[in-house]
């Protein structure tokens, strides 16, 4: 029976994922692309030795683009239903739709606000090709380390609030990761690769695209989610609904 | 349908009762080894093939993603 739950949950989640992904990519069409085409435009000013073309602008800026944040909606959808089946109940006395909310968010913050702060999004023509390698280590590394830090939160702040009470334990912890994310940053090597003469309004509002596609891509699928799994939690949503006011005594 | 737990009730045990109950780990475990490990394969074939490291020679899946990669935040050429 639980088994058989989680698998309609992962199909949900994946939907969910799916359909945000779906949202994102018209975000990333509208608001992404100019960004994407000001860097290669920067990029072919400064350097004469064009490539051959392997997949055209055209199909990148759409058939292409669809393909990387569909896949990626549905695979962040698929884990943060994973990390949802495990906080449900576990968290607090939170419902299906605010679990799915907090998780949502949690992720948001964990594996796109975090990291992006230390590493942040990067039109074409601002980074140093040759760096790569380094930069794809260090980029996963603070993604790891940030999720490590969430997954840290929860359990200590669960154990202490037992002792400290709610309010000051989530303080507590907030105030000790902020502190090792902080601490994390300062020391890990800074990556500062933009040419002096890049546009910097391309720069800022490449960045701030992207980090919008993000959000929407985690609230959507918060939103979306919540609501498919809540029926799935709860198989009579009508009947309780209708039967909105206090129902004493039915458990 | 809002699950609130700031029910002005005393008692804990009927808005407990509302809530969905825990999942137990060992259910949730299989699918998170087998679909975890899926998606993640997912991931990196959106954010990291053909860049820092290639299972594919050629730069095929590096172009097609091309824009999608930059837009979410990995690091690209």
């Amino acid at each position: 029976m639980n088994s058989v739950t989680v698998r309609a949950l992962l199909v949900r989640g994946m939907l969910a994922g799916l359909a945000a992904g779906l949202l994102a990519f018209g975000l990333a069409y509208l608001i992404g692309e100019p960004g994407v085409n000001a860097g290669i435009a920067f990029e072919d000013s400064r350097s004469h030795e064009h490539g051959v073309e392997v997949v055209s602008r055209a199909m990148q800026s759409t058939a292409g683009l669809a393909t990387a944040v569909l896949i990626f909606g549905t695979a962040v959808g698929g884990i943060a239903t994973l990390a949802f089946c495990f906080a449900l109940g576990r968290i607090g006395p939170f419902g299906a739709r605010a679990t799915a909310a907090l998780v949502a968010a949690g992720a948001f913050v964990t594996v796109c606000l975090v990291p992006f702060l230390k590493y942040p999004a990067n039109p074409p023509g601002a980074s140093d090709p040759d760096t790569v390698g380094q930069r794809t280590i260090l980029y996963f590394g603070m993604i790891a380390l940030s999720v490590l830090v969430a997954i840290g939160l929860i359990i200590i702040g669960r154990r202490l609030a037992g002792r400290l009470g709610n309010g000051n334990a989530a303080l507590a912890t907030a105030i000790g990761c902020t502190a090792v994310i902080a601490a994390a940053m300062a020391f890990l090597p800074a990556v500062n690769e933009t040419p002096k003469d890049f546009p910097a309004t391309v720069l800022w509002q490449f960045r701030l695209a992207s980090l919008g596609i993000q959000a929407l891509l985690w609230a959507a699928f918060g939103v979306i989610f919540g609501f498919l799994a809540e029926r799935v939690l709860q198989p009579h949503p009508t009947r309780s609904a209708q039967g909105a006011t206090e129902v004493p005594g039915t458990a | 349908m809002a699950h609130s737990a700031t029910a002005p009730s005393p008692l804990s045990t009927p808005v407990t009762a509302k809530l969905p109950n825990k999942l137990p780990i060992r259910a949730i475990l299989p699918w998170a080894a087998f679909f975890g490990l899926l998606m993640l394969v997912l991931l990196y074939f959106v954010g990291a093939e053909q860049g820092a490291t290639s299972l594919f020679s050629g730069s095929g899946v590096h172009e097609w993603v091309h824009d999608g990669r930059h837009l979410l935040g990995f690091p690209c050429h």
